[in-house]
């Protein structure tokens, strides 16, 4: 500290200052987040199931651990969590590069901002209404995704009554809702372009994919990097529109991570092994996490 | 490619897009406005006379109209809340340099990324021994663990915006660093503050898996009773897509509005 005071004399403000300012927001979120934590990670070593009061809470070790570690139903779910992700992301990368494009060509003024605008829908419909939604237009009976097959010529789709048809379901409805975070991502890489060498380029080729490969795609990576980082922290809490779509169901073919350790805890009642869970998943997310800053901070150097 | 074939390919592709975005909305909204017989009608209709009789339905029912209540309450005081405490630390982040700043900041951020479902169950079993289970206190502090960071976010990339000169001025001037920034940042940083509102109180509004948990009956929030309607075995279609319109009109609206300052919001960090 004294030797930064030396290099920069005229700073103009006492070394607690920052503290003071800091302080509220830090001890707020420790207050709400970290005891929490450490609530879960010891009621992860007891017995504790609040349905059998009688048999107390006792101190089990790590047996509630291994009885995770050794529950093929809880790497079923992360593999399915692992599997949503991966149809889900490049479908949403693909799709929000090509809207980006779209934005980013000139021409066609009112209809191009309208567009624009209107991907700010899906954004701001509640997660568990997108579920709703999803339901509606699932419907076996009445649902308008089966009016559209039939009118391609393909039969009537049980979607959530089906394993197949609910796993794509949810990952239709995920894709509607985060497409537009894609395209708005990348329509800033796009936009961040200098001029001059778009123009230049222009004159080179008119072929539009050699214009993406070679002269935008490098102001597209930094935002694909935070995008699949943040998207995948985001699958692995993905709840409210599969918890109200499907509830994990049928079967587990919409099992995900998040739904199957909120049904143990709050289902079962068995909260020391979903406390158990719930730490493992902060592990992955804590790891997803410092990938997330190794990336950033390779970005900013 | 001729020029108007392009064109016409360019409008069609944006055409498809504005199409995309609005559809699901658009079905919700006029299934709302469909009478029983067209709600239920095979294939679906596209072309109906309108009724309001699931808005009456709703509005008529105390539980939907509490629960929109509970979530203003919620959802304003976090926002407050996560501005009041994350604004000044924003300054702190943006302005002075000392150690392990940069790790403060994302350590923020990674707050963002935790589970929901990983703060669920302490916060369950805490809020039932202190007996703040089904209150609006429980869901307010919990909201903070994903708004603070929002806040603390686009606050701090707004404040770095304002000329470090302005502050200078005003400390020759004999200003406080509390002067400085409730009359310097605050004011200037303005446009940075309300986007992180705004996103502050979507994240609030929209929340379910919490407010599925910590509350009972007082305290319901909207997207849980829209849910709540989904058990049983004949579903009130109707009433179902009237209240999701209720929650989801006013922020899609207010978002639409501010669409400008949101995306310039969303796109911080990714294009760093």
């Amino acid at each position: 500290m004294a030797d930064a005071v030396d290099r920069r004399p005229n700073r103009g403000y006492g070394r607690w200052t920052p503290f003071w300012f800091l302080a509220p927001a830090v001890f707020t979120l420790l207050a709400i987040g970290i005891y929490p934590t450490i609530f879960a990670a010891v009621t992860s070593f007891r017995q504790y199931n609040i349905t059998r009061p009688r048999d107390g809470f006792p101190f089990v070790g790590l047996e509630n651990y291994f009885t995770v570690l050794s529950d093929d139903t809880f790497w079923a779910t992360l593999g399915l969590t692992g599997r949503f992700f991966l149809t889900v992301i490049p479908i949403q990368v693909a799709l929000g590069i090509g809207i980006a494009l779209l934005l980013h060509t000139p021409g066609l003024g009112v209809l191009r901002a309208l567009a624009r605008v209107t991907l700010v829908v899906p954004l701001a419909t509640t997660y568990a209404v997108v579920g709703l939604i999803g339901r509606l237009i699932f419907n076996r009976d009445f649902g308008v995704a089966n009016q559209a097959l039939d009118f391609i010529g393909i039969g009537g789709l049980d979607w959530l009554g089906s394993p197949a048809g609910a796993f794509a379901a949810i990952a239709m409805m995920d894709i509607w809702q985060w497409t537009p975070f894609c395209a708005l991502i990348f329509l800033a890489g796009l936009s961040m372009v200098p001029t001059e060498i778009e123009e230049a380029a222009r004159l080179e080729t008119r072929s539009k994919f050699m214009m993406l490969r070679h002269v935008q795609l490098p102001y597209l990576l930094p935002g694909l990097t935070a995008m699949l980082i943040l998207r995948s922290a985001d699958v692995l809490k993905l709840f409210d529109m599969v918890f109200v779509m499907t509830r994990g169901g049928p079967g587990a073919a919409t099992d995900l991570v998040s739904v199957y350790i909120q049904r143990v805890g709050f289902r079962v009642f068995d909260l020391g092994v979903a406390s158990a869970q719930a730490i493992l998943l902060l592990v992955l997310t804590i790891l997803l996490a410092r990938l997330y800053i190794r990336l950033l901070y390779r970005e900013i150097e | 490619m001729t020029k108007p074939t392009s064109r016409l390919l360019h409008g069609l592709g944006l055409t498809v897009v504005v199409a995309f975005s609005l559809f699901p909305f658009y079905w919700m909204v006029t299934s709302s406005l469909k009478d029983q017989t067209d709600l239920l009608a095979s294939p679906p209709v596209w072309t109906f006379a309108p009724t309001l009789e699931h808005y009456r339905a709703i509005f008529a029912d105390q539980k939907v109209v509490n629960a929109v209540i509970n979530s203003l309450i919620v959802a304003t005081s976090t926002t407050i809340l996560a501005v009041m405490l994350g604004a000044p630390a924003a300054y702190a982040l943006a302005r002075f340099d000392f150690r392990g700043k940069q790790d403060l900041w994302f350590w923020f951020i990674s707050n963002r990324m935790i589970s929901p479902i990983v703060l669920a169950l302490p916060i369950y079993l805490l809020a039932m021994q202190l007996g703040l289970l089904d209150t609006h206190l429980v869901l307010i502090l919990i909201y903070l663990t994903f708004n603070l960071p929002i806040v603390v976010w686009i606050c701090t990339d707004q404040f770095r915006s304002i000329p470090p000169e302005l502050e200078q001025a005003a400390r020759l001037e004999g200003a406080n660093q509390w002067i400085i920034f409730s009359k310097i940042y605050v004011p200037l940083g303005v446009p940075g503050i309300a986007v992180s509102a705004i996103f502050s109180f979507i994240f609030s509004w929209n929340e379910l898996l919490y407010a599925l948990v910590l509350t009972r009956r007082t305290v319901q929030t909207a997207p849980v009773v829209a849910t709540s309607f989904m058990s049983g075995y004949e579903l009130p279609w109707g009433k179902i897509m009237a209240t999701g319109t209720v929650i989801v009109l006013p922020v899609t609206v207010f978002a639409l509005l501010v669409s400008k300052h949101m995306i310039r919001g969303l796109t911080m960090g990714a294009t760093k």
